[in-house]
């Protein structure tokens, strides 16, 4: 249950719409490494302005280069996978279902060229320029910045899938944090091509600043100094290897164990499954099966929300309710969710009445319920199959519709209109209206 | 439609019935579903895991192919992606427990023709498995309901293209079916015919599937937030 509390409070800080988002840098949208992306998002612009302000800042003296490295350090990535149902982590971990990878597609590369392309056209106008950085250090910076950016970004990508990691180098082989546990040659490639690039940059430095006699001796220096880094610091690295290991280890088998939890959970859901659709009679046998499952299958594959907060989660609760006391079996959908205000609880009870009826007269053993939020307006419906009756000749002492229902609904400016047949089910539509401001769109289960 | 095959599987040996491969790492659950199809559909074939379930539908060509969304092997979208890009014809009908919205459009957006829920009964299922062999879509009010929130997220006003919005009748029918009404329903509700509303479906299946509306494929990402 930890890991619902945890969602709920990721889940109020990005969400909601009154504070500007966190700033993360994105997973989405990003060209390099999401810092401009994230940015965007944080401050509400276009991204392309971001964009755009960074080549210009980067190619006028290298300051908007820093800005972004600077960034890119201190901004965590955003994840997505912290709020993972854990039957959806577990089962992306078992390679039940397919990761999710964020990949450059074919127009992102093209944006990413055409950037590259007006950064390095601006940063060469800017060298004919008298203001231009000195020559000899300008274009050896250039190629240690792209050697360090493919390093970086591998151990960006190293970051952002741990379950990978986990699986292919639990057994206790530990990286120097720039994924090259991770395994593949690709990411080993890239890796290598990035230090040779840092190497190639440094020389082409010292080179081009015409001490190339020294170079050698510069060499020998940079190395005896490695060395003593090494024989300082080497207890206390292996020190932090060692620890990092043992981390590592331990997350894998408390995963492990999530996993088999969740695979457990997940037997039962099918068995449940089983259980209900061929126990044709017993009706308490499905009632039961039914109420289990739902707590299952809300614990693994539910997404995880705050409570009493939304219409959504009123009307799963209301349904819930009425499967458990009456043994018949309501699907839910929702589109669009809002705030439970006055009104929009009026509708929720409503709708609850409207479950009860047609769960006590309409002799079926499934309901429908379907409502959405569209601009200010909240719709219910609640439909059965069942008998059906004739609306006109509801005795007006039956208090379940037109009190419960009607009246209620009127009372806080809704409608509530009742269509039925004899024989042809009955649906129970409802209508309100709810404050502008506090509608949100794009919530569901 | 027609092949030897099925008279290994159904007493009958009536060659019209719509030949099936079962997917699911559950082998309780796959026994279960034979035993519940019966006589109505030929099961052709088996199999517990992507690789193998790649290989029996390309070796089968059944008419349907009923798919557990999570298969060891990368799940059902890799069985999808192999089999579609060689046999394109093969319909599938996605089965699952998760009711999970991205694992829904997931394999509907990879390519599957329709969505039901492992706990829809027999009669039910048989009518699906017939419905997507003759080439419709299956909705279950869940998948509508998934749907239309994935095109509701998208910015109207930045919408250009016809494929990256519902029409408004679309969105009537999808409507509809969320509130749990059968096509036939849906039909009489709208005064048009069920082949009109199986049209309708459809488009929106294909929309779902072709639109590379960068919102669309971020909304299952960007909901789970919330």
């Amino acid at each position: 249950m930890s890991v619902r509390g945890q969602a709920c409070d990721d889940a109020s800080v990005t969400t909601i719409d009154a504070a500007p988002p966190r700033y993360r840098r994105a997973q989405e949208d990003k060209l390099l490494a999401g810092v401009a992306a994230g940015l965007a998002h944080h401050l509400r612009v276009d991204v392309i302005v971001v964009r755009l302000t960074f080549v210009v800042l980067g190619a006028v003296g290298g300051f908007g280069l820093l800005v972004y490295a600077a960034l890119w350090v201190v901004v965590p990535q955003d994840r997505v996978e912290t709020v993972t149902a854990p039957g959806l982590a577990a089962a992306e971990r078992l390679g039940l279902r397919p990761t999710r990878r964020i990949r450059l597609a074919v127009g992102d590369a093209g944006q990413l060229l055409a950037f590259a392309v007006l950064a390095l056209g601006l940063a060469a106008l800017f060298q004919s320029t008298s203001l231009g950085v000195n020559p000899v250090i300008f274009w050896p910076s250039v190629i240690v910045a792209v050697g360090v950016f493919l390093i970086w970004r591998q151990s960006d990508e190293s970051d952002a899938s741990p379950a990978s990691s986990v699986s292919a180098g639990g057994t206790g082989t530990v990286g120097l944090g720039v994924g090259w546990r991770s395994g593949g040659w690709r990411h080993r490639l890239r890796v290598a091509i990035g230090a040779g690039l840092v190497v190639a940059g440094l020389f082409a430095f010292v080179a081009a600043s015409g001490r190339l006699d020294v170079a050698g001796d510069v060499v020998v220096g940079a190395a005896t100094a490695v060395v003593g880094v090494l024989l300082i610091g080497g207890p206390w690295l292996l020190r932090i290897v060692r620890d990092l290991r043992d981390e590592r280890t331990e997350r894998a088998l408390s995963q492990q164990q999530a996993d088999v939890a969740a695979h457990l959970h997940d037997s039962v859901l099918q068995t449940l499954a089983l259980i209900q659709r061929q126990a044709s009679d017993p009706r308490e046998v499905v009632r039961l099966a039914r109420s289990q499952e739902r707590d299952l299958r809300g614990w693994l594959y539910g997404v995880p929300a705050s409570p009493d907060s939304s219409l959504r989660i009123a009307l799963e609760r209301v349904a819930a309710e009425v499967e458990e006391q009456h043994g018949v079996l309501i699907e839910v959908v929702v589109v669009g969710d809002c705030p439970v205000d006055p009104a929009v609880h009026a509708l929720v009870r409503a709708a609850r009445e409207a479950l009860v009826n047609a769960a006590t007269h309409a002799q079926t053993d499934r309901v429908d319920v379907f409502a959405e939020v569209e601009g200010n307006e909240v719709m219910a419906f609640v439909r059965d199959r069942g008998v059906g009756f004739d609306p006109d000749a509801i005795a007006d002492g039956r208090m379940g519709v037109r009190g419960s229902i009607i009246e209620r609904m009127q009372r806080h400016g809704g409608t509530a209109t009742v269509r039925s047949t004899p024989g042809g089910g009955t649906e129970v539509r409802l209508t309100i209206k709810v404050a502008p401001e506090v509608h949100r769109a794009g919530s569901r289960q | 439609m027609t092949s030897s095959q099925d008279s290994t599987t159904t007493p009958g040996g009536r060659s019209w019935l719509t030949r099936v491969v079962l997917i699911d790492d559950h082998a309780m659950f796959r026994s279960g579903v034979r035993t519940e199809l019966g006589g109505a559909v030929a099961v052709v074939g088996e199999a517990a895991d992507a690789p193998s379930a790649i290989q029996v539908v390309l070796d089968t060509v059944p008419d349907v192919v009923l798919l557990d969304v999570h298969l060891p092997g990368g799940g059902g979208v890799a069985v999808l992606q192999a089999v579609l890009a060689r046999r394109p014809e093969v319909r599938f009908l996605a089965l699952s427990v998760s009711d999970a919205a991205e694992d829904v459009i997931g394999v509907i957006r990879a390519g599957a023709r329709g969505y039901v829920t492992k706990a829809i009964t027999g009669p039910e299922l048989v009518a699906a498995i017939r419905r997507v062999g003759e080439g419709d879509a299956v909705f279950s009010p869940r998948l509508a309901g998934f749907v239309l929130d994935a095109f509701t997220g998208i910015d109207i006003a930045a919408v250009d293209e016809e494929l990256d919005q519902l029409t408004p009748r679309e969105r009537e029918v999808l409507r509809l079916i969320a509130r749990g009404y059968a096509y036939k329903e849906v039909a009489k509700e709208l005064f048009i015919s069920v082949k009109t509303v199986e049209t309708h479906v459809s488009a929106v299946l294909r929309k779902l599937q072709l639109s590379n509306r960068h919102q669309l494929t971020r909304w299952a990402t960007e909901r789970r937030l919330v």
